[in-house]
């Protein structure tokens, strides 16, 4: 009862303290007390299994798993990417060149043809002309590249869908796999390569591909981070298993990194 | 406020201490996790920069900083961005935690600066900066530090926002406009970064000077000792 604060208030002069009407509290209950307050805390420790060596490679590839799983489901097959005005292109000389290995492969365009193949009615090569037979669309979207930069291209091309409907492909497959004269290598989810914007890109800037941009035909979809965007394609697949999901996504980038 | 004194008694000397119970356990544990979680994404988000460190165009490229490797997370773009795109979603899901939390219990009145806390704000500066005398408290948190902590939320919630504006510019286009467009946004995300650092060193210098109780109350949630009168 002799609680110190109400003998400090008794004072001449003293701070007014409210008194705590509580009975006091054995120092060593309270230190348990506290104890108790900070194990509670130990949860927090599983984030060490971030710096053990043997579990960070699989916890890290599990939140990048997490991170694509959660960008799937914010994908829209509908919801457009936004297109530009004309006079926010970048001029050729000023879309910056990513190759894998070569600027120019070295492809000869004259007899050049992309080797369908997978879950498809109709396989086969199919040349440039076929594919340029196919409706085309030309619009000026943002190419981001997973580095932090990006540009305004214009982009012309003929609809993957329109080239998966003239296969026969089965769109029910997962992926596309996609090869380049390169030896790059690239996958794409179905629900993108349906996406009324993804093109098998022709053109840029009105004029056919140059070969640093992947002549004669690339992979063009605004809903993609730019590593996705193929180049110098030769090869098409439709398929359920992917084998390899792509040069840079089988370094350890994101297999589905979607804008 | 809410929380709630005790008074603690030595039963040999038959001394009397005071502690307070300041922190619930939401908010100790949220503190804890997006403090860890906070310092991989700076420390990935760096490294991150690195691969473009510029705001403009890639062509021509002008390199604003070259920020060293050593003080970076992930060794390589790739790496940077598996651990950027893990911790993410702990920052985030400590952060929502956290302010739901104090929302629903109420607690946020503890932190959250309104307009009560506007005449208090100059006598706490001229105390910290100009030798004034202290003003009386009566709760936890003066009206500075509720600032510098609101701002903090808010600062960590426009990270968010700002970072999911560069990272899905075509779903969420409409927040990357509201911050004047893709290249705005990445400069916002980087700004609010340094804004968090500044928060962290000043918040760091007042945990080292009010001392080892006011430490211990964010691992325990009890402050012994308070400097201000319960109610």
């Amino acid at each position: 009862m002799s609680s110190g604060w109400r003998t400090l208030a008794h004072l001449p002069g003293a701070v007014t303290l409210k008194r705590n009407m509580n009975s006091p509290i054995d120092a060593r209950k309270f230190k348990g007390k506290t104890r108790r307050e900070l194990l509670k805390l130990t949860p927090a420790l599983a984030l060490g299994g971030f710096v053990i060596p043997q579990l960070q490679k699989p916890l890290l590839k599990a939140g990048l798993g997490f991170s694509d799983w959660a960008s799937s489901k914010l994908f829209r097959e509908h919801h457009l990417a936004p297109t530009f005005a004309d006079s926010d292109v970048a001029p050729l000389n000023k879309f910056y060149v990513n190759t894998y290995d070569v600027d120019d492969p070295g492809v000869d365009l004259a007899s050049w043809t992309l080797s369908v193949t997978g879950a498809v009615q109709k396989p086969g090569e199919y040349t440039l002309a076929q594919i340029q037979a196919l409706p085309k669309l030309t619009q000026n979207t943002r190419h981001v590249c997973v580095e932090g930069w990006d540009v305004i291209g214009n982009f012309g091309g003929a609809r993957l869908s329109d080239f998966l409907n003239m296969i026969g492909a089965d769109t029910s497959a997962r992926f596309l796999y996609l090869e380049c004269a390169d030896d790059y290598y690239e996958s794409l989810d179905m629900a993108t390569a349906l996406h009324p914007q993804s093109l098998l890109c022709y053109e840029m800037s009105d004029k056919p591909l140059t070969r640093e941009h992947g002549a004669p035909l690339r992979l063009r979809m605004p809903t993609k981070i730019g590593y996705k965007q193929a180049k110098y394609l030769t090869g098409l697949k439709t398929t359920n298993v992917l084998q390899k999901r792509g040069y840079w996504e089988d370094q350890g980038y994101s297999d589905y990194y979607a804008l | 406020m809410s929380s709630q004194a005790i008074t603690i008694e030595d039963p040999k000397t038959e001394e009397t201490s005071e502690a307070v119970y300041e922190h619930p356990y939401i908010v100790r544990l949220c503190h804890w996790v997006n403090t860890v979680a906070l310092f991989v994404m700076i420390g990935s988000g760096l490294q991150i920069f690195r691969a473009f460190p510029s705001f403009g165009a890639k062509i021509p490229e002008k390199v604003l900083i070259n920020w060293p490797k050593s003080l970076a997370l992930g060794g390589w773009l790739g790496g940077a961005l598996q651990w950027h795109l893990t911790f993410m979603w702990i920052y985030i899901a400590t952060g929502i935690l956290y302010v739901g939390y104090q929302i629903f219990s109420g607690n946020y009145k503890q932190v959250l600066f309104t307009h009560r806390d506007i005449p208090g704000v100059w006598p706490m500066v001229r105390h910290y900066f100009f030798f004034g005398p202290k003003p009386s408290q009566h709760e936890a948190y003066n009206s500075l530090q509720k600032h510098a902590y609101t701002t903090a939320i808010a600062l960590g919630i426009l990270s968010v926002l700002t970072g999911f504006a560069i990272w899905k510019p075509v779903q969420f286009s409409w927040l990357a406009w509201m911050m004047g467009g893709f290249h705005w946004a990445r400069l916002w995300h980087f700004l609010i970064m340094w804004a968090i650092l500044a928060f962290v060193f000043g918040h760091l210098i007042m945990v080292a000077l009010h001392g080892w109780n006011n430490f211990m109350s964010m691992l325990t949630g009890w402050k012994k000792d308070p400097d201000y009168t319960s109610e």
